[in-house]
């Protein structure tokens, strides 16, 4: 156990004070990183869990054949809403605008963000587009029902409220291009005296790699979504075959975002996931240049293999094979960092405490993501299985297996760091059993349904599909409770927990260097980095 | 790099320049959709284009290509702290715009007097192509003007901040990043030009 130094009442010392506002005015015009990481992951956190309700409510209603609960029309808008707002309002400014936001600057040793101001506009940006979402639901012909992807030709016709819930995505896009400028900027200009390239933590390297994806492609997903607002109301007739347009321009376009945006959801979670193993395996990391490297080459081919989405939609054989052909590619990359932290857990003298056990999740459930990705990435297979419940079972392997695993697993890494306080560990594992248990029933049951043939975004199936539908909807309610048993410990935790010291979990990063909570400028004097992120001995840690 | 983060300078351009490059995404998007519509209906976009006002694209891209030369020596002038050259310059800039959006109306007026505009009975009529390559162009030069409009506005800002001594010989990277953006303003429309106007 290690001493106390301090033992702060919940939510006070380092940056909890010190501060001229009071009140919510201190938060929401606040230009502190750690600040405005909170502002971000209490957002999103928010919308998770709204957007959590929506899933298990279509899971009820696919229990059974036939109405269960709601009616298709509400099935059509809940499906959607549950992925606009996993995807746009939770996922994809998630890691970077909580984590990234709170941790990044003290990784690198500085004391906040490049444009400390723009970073407090973008979380403003992305509440107005998260507002006008919601509008959107409300008002006009009601809530969309279009499917997250907003797919021509439906979406120009769909009475519902398209075009207000397309303007709100935009406008979060525009929040999601802030950080990610800020995010490069800083990561280049304010690195501390001798934090080399070489000694990024990997998971600064992740949010570098992802920045950039933020940069180089939410521009694309600008433009075609406000060429969905411009069919509708100038009636441009750009993807209308009758005006000699081709729906499957939308599609490209909208891919040319949206695949390399799910490298936007994941690539943060490959992050902590390297920063928690070696923590826990009290080792050095295995192959830290290849894990950095196969961040920017899973930013730069994940940019190329958008086509694969499209393989039954119409596109040349050429086509189909160079992307099938790129996206075996970008299964490099990440095998790669698979392997380096399979590597890493060898002979490690490892401590199988919560954070380290949703990183073991990662690593499983982002494997069975990953390679049933490659079925779909082969085109044979993939006519198969396209647009079946297996494409939503591999999605959520690899985004809530994965990525939103690995969320849990730095709320529970980092959170602490910055409450003082810390969570109960027993409660903590049951939660990770519970939700790893519970996840694996919904979606792999999901996977074998769509193998049999059971489209997905149908209202209704056939009496033979409903027995595994019903397995996969308890699955749901497992995944939950096991969910709201993290939640309740992780919080209760924060508030009335244990006190912590500096360094809880022996780590050789900066920010476990600096007091608990930390302090508003971070460092008391700038730091110089003498070792690298994983040199336990450099760092002086047993 | 020590100091205070707002003396950052480098950071700043940096930060300038990953925001262009955003910009320069967004409208390609567009290019890509002409690109591709392109080599579709290459007949159909040679009529189309046919149709374009000749006189009106060159002389904005003069006025574009002009402003972007006096923005370039503000930034000269406000390094030899010539301040009221810089507003001189600035101003003549910001006209530019204004002359080139003024243009733009012109010949918009004329071409949806024609009954050339999204939608619009005479282009559902067309053969499939020519709505097409209108609909683009209205959306494209569309887009542009709008960053004319927000370059001339940031400009005009900027001039203000000259004038009341704010940005300086000392301290200016506001105003280089201001004509940044505005030669990012005239790059673009060096594409949209010879595509829309030139090459058909």
């Amino acid at each position: 156990m290690i001493p106390v130094e301090n033992v702060p009442p919940a939510g006070d010392g380092g940056f909890w004070n010190d501060t001229g506002k009071t009140g919510i005015t201190a938060w929401i015009f606040s230009t502190d990183h750690k600040r405005i990481g909170l502002l971000y992951f209490y957002s999103v956190l928010t919308f998770f869990l709204i957007a959590v309700v929506l899933g298990v409510l279509l899971r009820i209603e696919l229990m059974a054949p036939g109405r269960t609960i709601m009616g298709p029309q509400t099935y059509n808008a809940v499906f959607t809403v549950h992925g606009v707002v996993m995807v746009f309002l939770f996922i994809i400014p998630g890691f970077q605008g909580s984590f990234g936001n709170l941790v990044m600057p003290i990784q690198i040793g500085a004391r906040d963000v490049a444009f400390p101001r723009l970073n407090l506009f973008s979380w403003w940006l992305y509440i107005a587009g998260a507002a006008v979402i919601i509008t959107s639901l409300f008002t006009g012909g009601g809530p969309p029902d279009t499917g997250w992807t907003f797919y021509v030709p439906f979406s120009e016709r769909t009475g519902t409220n398209v075009s207000l819930a397309v303007f709100g995505v935009f406008i979060v896009g525009f929040s999601s291009i802030v950080t990610g400028l800020n995010f490069v900027t800083t990561i280049h200009r304010l690195r501390a005296e001798g934090m080399t390239w070489g000694r990024l933590p990997l998971f600064v390297w992740s949010l570098y790699a992802t920045a950039w994806v933020q940069i180089l492609a939410t521009p694309i997903l600008g433009i075609t979504l406000a060429l969905i607002i411009a069919e509708r109301f100038l009636g441009t007739g750009l993807f209308d075959p009758a005006r000699g347009g081709d729906p499957l321009m939308y599609q490209h376009l909208f891919w040319i975002y949206s695949h390399p945006a799910v490298y936007i959801m994941i690539l943060p979670g490959m992050g902590v996931i390297s920063e928690i193993i070696p923590a826990f395996a009290r080792k050095p990391i295995f192959g830290y240049k290849m894990i950095a490297f196969s961040s920017l080459a899973i930013a730069a081919a994940g940019s190329l293999v958008w086509g694969h989405h499209m393989f039954t939609s119409g596109m040349s054989d050429t086509a189909i094979l160079v992307f099938s052909f790129l996206t075996f590619v970008v299964a490099i990359p990440s095998a790669i960092k698979v392997f380096n932290w399979v590597s890493t857990l060898y002979r490690g003298s490892i401590s199988l405490e919560a954070p380290m056990l949703f990183a073991l999740a990662f690593i499983l459930l982002f494997s069975i993501g990953g390679l049933t990705g490659l079925i779909l990435g082969a085109a044979a297979t993939d006519i198969h299985v396209h647009d079946t419940q297996f494409v939503v079972g591999h999605f959520h392997y690899v985004i809530f297996g994965g990525a939103v695993f690995a969320f849990f697993g730095a709320m529970h890494y980092w959170l602490p760091k910055f409450y003082g306080r810390r969570y109960a560990e027993k409660p903590a594992v049951v939660a990770w059993v519970l939700m790893f248990v519970g996840f694996n029933i919904t979606y792999f049951t999901m996977m074998v349904l769509g193998m049999k043939g059971m489209p997905r975004r149908y209202y209704d199936y056939l009496p033979e599909f409903a027995p595994l539908n019903l397995v996969s909807t308890i699955g749901s309610w497992i995944l939950v409770s096991g969910l709201i048993l993290m939640l309740v410990n992780l919080f209760r935790g924060l508030f009335k927990g244990e006190p912590i010291d500096r360094n809880p979990w022996g780590a050789a990063t900066l920010e476990w260097t600096i007091p608990t909570p930390p302090p508003t400028e971070n460092f008391e004097e700038e730091p110089v980095v003498t070792h690298g992120p994983y040199d336990f001995k450099g760092a002086g840690i047993p | 790099m020590s100091g205070p983060l707002h003396k950052d300078y480098a950071g700043a351009k940096l930060g300038m320049w990953l925001f262009l490059f955003t910009e320069l995404l967004l409208f390609g998007g567009l290019f890509l959709l002409y690109a591709a519509y392109l080599a579709r209906y290459p007949r159909e976009f040679g009529t189309a284009g046919g149709q374009m006002h000749l006189g009106f694209g060159t002389l904005n891209t003069v006025i574009l290509i002009t402003s972007s030369l006096l923005v370039a020596m503000a930034v000269t002038a406000i390094q030899r702290n010539a301040r009221r050259m810089v507003l001189w310059l600035l101003g003549g800039t910001v006209l530019c715009a204004a002359v080139f959006l003024f243009n733009k109306y012109l010949e918009w007026s004329d071409e949806i007097g024609k009954g050339i505009y999204p939608n619009s009975p005479k282009l559902v009529a067309a053969p499939p192509g020519e709505s097409v390559f209108f609909s683009l162009y209205y959306l494209t030069v569309g887009l542009h003007g709008l960053h004319v409009l927000i370059g001339g506005t940031l400009l005009t800002l900027v001039a203000v901040r000259v004038q009341r001594g704010t940005i300086h010989a000392g301290d200016y990277v506001l105003l280089e990043n201001g004509a940044l953006y505005w030669h990012l303003v005239d790059l673009v429309w060096i594409f949209i030009f010879p595509l829309y106007y030139l090459i058909l």
